[in-house]
């Protein structure tokens, strides 16, 4: 399997971080970056991963059965919107946020659009519960987030911007 | 930029670089006692820093409380194998999101952290685990890395000075019992993250069974300034045997939400209203959670107490990660407790039968009763199942699952009464009753 240059030099990163006999543990990290390269964990890709990290295909799978991050076979949106509801978000307003990007993007939980552009998850504590309720489009954070900062936000999604073109609304990581 | 402004009556000892100028970097770590901590214990004995740290006072912050320097003690002076420094930056606590500002705002003293519990045991090796949500903090901490090892704070012969000890970041992928340790230490190996039966504990058979120093990141980020200032300094700053400050998360129904940090043993009251700015909207104060959501809810009529490890003990809750919920009269408690067991339900590892299938069944109980559909016997079931949680698992996620039921179960009964025989929820907008 090929991967891009930058990814390969990512595992050759990891595979030096651990001890020489201790492959087995950039088995993780591995697969959550690769995922990110090739959109879901597929069978060829769990292959490739046992074989770098000098383990079995169904070591890696007990694996990614395992870890909320990790989607085998279907592959999420390019987007993917996860909604915190967990206690803190709950309590001011995220479970209400969930509800509408349910009904204005027609989609359910894990759920992509036809297009495979967006994708919505209600997700667990994602920390940041003291600027709740907050979201995640991919890896960046959106803290005290308002109904009507989701709507341009999703508006702007389902035109087919990217999150940066989305200037109304701008992620709070650095 | 700060999340949220500081407070005045915070004492910032590890915050006190936040919001400086490029407060990431090493030059802006430098310029501010950055590393200083380090160079000094490099002329103490291992014995010296690990009395210190003693004298401090300081309890891990991940939720346990046990005492650091007694951990630290722990680890076998001789050993064939390496030895290993695992920070525990997986912060998946409901509640909880204090570790993200000391990664994000002051990366370096992390690792000052890490290079003096390297000292201390004799290990030449780190790794933070981080969880996978948060990504940018693992590019923040491999930058901040890379920063260390070309000004030769890291690497095999640090300073000139002959000490060795390197650091790399891990990534988790989505797993809240990643977050106990042991499941931690299988999850960086590279395996499900399933607990592992203790003893042996982590300080004697940790990482690759290696003897391992594994602590929440507040924890190592609290070792510098220990170090810098004395063991007897930081625990004056606390009560007794609560030594220090602490992060506390407060979020919820009130005015100013956000991360302070407070000397340990800051009233709970005055935090809400002092800090917290009061109640929103006005309204009255109901319960409060007083660090994550594994911990005994208390009533407001509880809620006058300091907020250190044993007080919250004595008052049969916790102190935990330093997530303080707090929620107003109009909250329903059955909802409460639903919407923290479904957490459970979603996170149990499977690993022991009590906590798999007693989350699974209380969720499902609970959303019975939260659509009106229960059962006066429902009320004793559910505390029931609960209390057949208690100390029957491996790690203590089903605990964690079993308390904050248990508590609300028992002070809010009538909350749960009201939602008999078919009735709405008395604090829902509308009423909608889904079959099950």
């Amino acid at each position: 399997m090929t991967f891009s240059p930058e990814l390969e030099a990512r595992f050759e990163r990891f595979l030096a971080k651990y001890p020489a006999e201790r492959k087995r543990s950039a088995t993780i990290p591995m697969l959550i970056y690769a995922q990110d390269e090739v959109g879901s964990i597929t069978t060829e890709l769990v292959a490739e991963v046992a074989k770098r990290c000098d383990i079995t295909p169904l070591q890696v799978e007990e694996v990614v059965g395992f870890y909320s991050m990790l989607h085998r076979h279907k592959p999420m949106g390019k987007y993917h919107v996860q909604i915190c509801t967990n206690i803190s978000c709950l309590l001011v307003g995220g479970a209400e946020l969930y509800e509408q990007a349910c009904k204005k993007l027609h989609l359910g939980h894990k759920e992509v659009s036809a297009d495979g552009f967006i994708s919505l998850e209600e997700v667990e504590c994602i920390g940041a519960c003291s600027w709740a309720p907050a979201i995640q489009i991919n890896y960046d954070f959106y803290h005290d987030v308002t109904p009507a900062q989701l709507d341009k936000l999703l508006d702007g999604l389902q035109a087919g911007k990217r999150p940066e073109e989305i200037t109304e609304v701008a992620k709070v990581n650095c | 930029m700060l999340y949220n402004q500081p407070n005045p009556l915070e004492v910032r000892l590890l915050s006190r670089r936040f919001g400086l100028p490029n407060s990431q970097s090493i030059e802006t770590y430098l310029a501010n006692e950055g590393y200083k901590a380090f160079e000094k214990a490099i002329g103490m004995s291992q014995e010296d820093i690990i009395s210190e740290v003693k004298a401090s006072g300081l309890r891990g912050r991940g939720g346990a409380g046990f005492p650091t320097g007694l951990k630290w003690g722990f680890v076998p002076r001789q050993s064939p194998k390496p030895k290993y420094i695992m920070v525990n930056a997986d912060e998946s606590e409901p509640g909880t999101c204090k570790d993200r500002l000391l990664i994000e705002y002051d990366p370096h003293q992390l690792i000052e952290g890490c290079l003096i519990a390297g000292l201390a045991v004799g290990a030449q090796q780190g790794y933070v685990y981080i969880r996978g949500e948060y990504r940018y903090l693992i590019e923040v901490m491999d930058r901040a890395i890379e920063e260390a090892y070309a000004r030769g704070y890291l690497g095999d012969n640090i300073l000139g000075r002959g000490v060795k000890f390197n650091l790399a970041t891990h990534s988790g992928a989505g797993a809240y019992e990643c977050g106990e340790e042991s499941a931690l230490l299988e999850s960086f190996e590279g395996k499900r993250g399933n607990p592992r039966i203790r003893p042996p504990f982590p300080a004697v058979a940790g990482a690759y069974a290696s003897p391992t120093i594994l602590n929440n990141v507040e924890t190592f980020c609290a070792v510098p300034p220990i170090i810098l200032n004395g063991g007897a300094y930081f625990a004056g700053l606390g009560t007794p045997k609560n030594g220090g400050t602490r992060f506390f998360c407060l979020s919820g129904h009130i005015n100013k939400p956000g991360v302070y940090e407070l000397p340990m043993g800051f009233n709970l009251m005055r935090m809400i209203n002092e800090v917290g700015g009061g109640m929103r909207n006005g309204r009255k104060l109901k319960a409060v959670i007083p660090g994550g959501s594994s911990c005994p809810v208390l009533k407001a009529d509880e809620c006058d107490l300091a907020m250190d490890y044993d007080t919250l003990a004595a008052a049969k809750s916790m102190l935990g990660s330093g997530g303080v919920v707090v929620m107003d009269e109009d909250t329903c408690m059955v909802k409460a407790a639903l919407r923290i067991m479904r957490f459970y339900a979603h996170e149990s590892c499977g690993w022991c039968i009590p906590c798999r299938e007693g989350t699974t069944w209380l969720r499902k109980l609970l959303q019975r009763f939260h659509e009106g559909m229960g059962t006066r016997s429902d009320i004793v079931l559910i505390g029931d199942l609960s209390r057949n949680m208690l100390g029957r698992t491996f790690c203590p996620l089903g605990d964690a699952a079993a308390l904050p039921t248990i508590s609300i179960v028992e002070k809010w009964r009538e909350e749960f009464e009201a939602h008999l025989d078919g009735k709405p929820c008395p604090y829902e907008k509308s009423s909608r009753l889904v079959a099950v």
